[in-house]
């Protein structure tokens, strides 16, 4: 009884300890961007984080946006309401899968790089030479990668969005049949710049913040072996997963629930 | 990998993803121009709007030329007070305009259809549609008719 009260008082501190070392980790590296010497640093890291995940986001896109117009044409086409194809279409990637799967696969793509990056940076010690030379790894290691990360991502959904809209074009319209101008008046009559777009963007900035400042923190914090390494890689893509998900549900709840 | 090379790429990044917002703003959204021309408010009564909400279609002959601005209620005399935001400058609307809540199909969302009149007078802005039909409620038409059905 006892050591079981431990253990979950112990289990609990060191959680507790951890989102501290998180924050103070976020805060201290956020801080520090605005100097126009780090911007080739943010670039670069942009580069590796957003501009490489680009293959990935639009073959994806690409793919889910065409299976979304078959799957809505199918059952739709049995009412005769082919023209709301563009509606469902526009309105379930803004608001929900663009945001949500740019964010899960962003989490796999770049996050578990990052973490490794950094976790192997902290395993050879190259953190630690960093800072007797001098030099702020939050700096120049961690801030660049959540800059560059919170930069790229809403880029990534944005793409995604519209590569996605255009794989439902294909699969709706030139393939299928249904008529281009319902769709898109549609799509056009249905969608608030607002409300769908703005509101999804929102989404997708806050998954940047929370799936970059998990991959840093992971690979910052972890313990300097090869097994824990690979554990904080394993972790950084779970716990961003979970997380997306759930923030997704109470950002969904807060911004369209109908309750106020 | 030269920081030339690099430096290009982001560019194109950005620009890619910039392409995309005004592309999602302009085909996906259809932004409406017509929000910053000038509008009018008009009043109208109903007494029942069931169904009906803010922002829901005021339209003419099919064609919309407006939107519900405000629901609110007249509790002594059980009746609803609708605001209506005309698009244009007042004085296309005459002043025996009818107002109607209709439904988009069977089942489809509420709006209301004005009907013109005859006057040679035009409804300014703030004035209120006096003819007005409120919504028919389904419940309501399917009670009179089984109570009809029992005579």
């Amino acid at each position: 009884m006892e050591r079981m009260l431990r253990q979950v008082g112990a289990d609990t501190l060191s959680w507790l300890q951890g989102l501290g070392r998180a924050t103070v980790m976020w805060i201290r590296a956020a801080y520090r961007v605005p100097k126009p010497s780090d911007w080739m640093l943010v670039i670069r890291q942009v580069y590796s984080i957003g501009v490489l995940s680009m293959a990935i986001i639009v073959l994806s896109a690409f793919a889910i946006g065409s299976v979304i117009a078959l799957q809505f044409y199918t059952q739709l086409a049995r009412f005769g309401a082919e023209d709301a194809v563009g509606v469902g279409l526009a309105l379930v990637l803004l608001r929900e899968l663009g945001p949500v799967v740019t964010a899960l696969l962003f989490a796999g793509r770049a996050g578990s790089a990052i973490t490794a990056e950094i976790g192997l940076m902290k395993t050879t010690e190259q953190l630690s030479i960093m800072e007797m030379m001098g030099v702020d790894p939050l700096r120049r290691i961690v801030a660049p990668r959540l800059w560059g990360g919170i930069i790229s991502m809403p880029l990534l959904t944005l793409m995604f969005n519209t590569v996605a809209i255009y794989g439902g074009v294909v699969v709706a319209v030139h393939w299928l049949g249904a008529d281009s101008g319902g769709f898109w008046s549609g799509m056009q009559n249905a969608v608030e710049l607002w409300d769908d777009l703005g509101k999804g963007m929102i989404k997708s900035v806050v998954f940047a913040v929370v799936v970059t400042w998990i991959a840093v923190y992971q690979g910052y914090d972890c313990e300097p072996t090869a097994e824990g390494m690979g554990l904080a890689t394993t972790r950084t893509v779970v716990m961003s997963s979970v997380l997306i998900l759930a923030f997704d549900f109470f950002l969904t709840l807060l911004m369209y629930g109908d309750f106020r | 990998m030269r920081m030339r090379t690099i430096e290009i790429s982001v560019g194109a990044f950005v620009l890619a993803g910039m392409l995309a917002a005004v592309f999602l703003v302009v085909q996906v959204s259809g932004i409406n121009v017509s929000q910053s021309e000038q509008t009018y408010k008009l009043s109208a009564r109903f007494d029942d709007v069931a169904g009906l909400r803010i922002r829901s279609k005021v339209s003419m002959a099919g064609v919309t030329i407006g939107r519900v601005t405000d629901i609110a209620v007249d509790t002594e005399f059980g009746e609803a007070i609708v605001t209506l935001e005309i698009d244009g400058a007042p004085g296309g609307l005459t002043a025996d305009t009818g107002a109607k809540i209709l439904t988009e199909g069977m089942l489809g969302a509420r709006y209301i259809g004005l009907i013109p009149g005859a006057d040679e007078e035009m409804l300014a802005d703030g004035d209120e549609i006096i003819e007005t039909q409120g919504a028919i409620v389904l419940e309501n038409l399917i009670g009179q008719f089984l109570s009809n059905m029992g005579k």
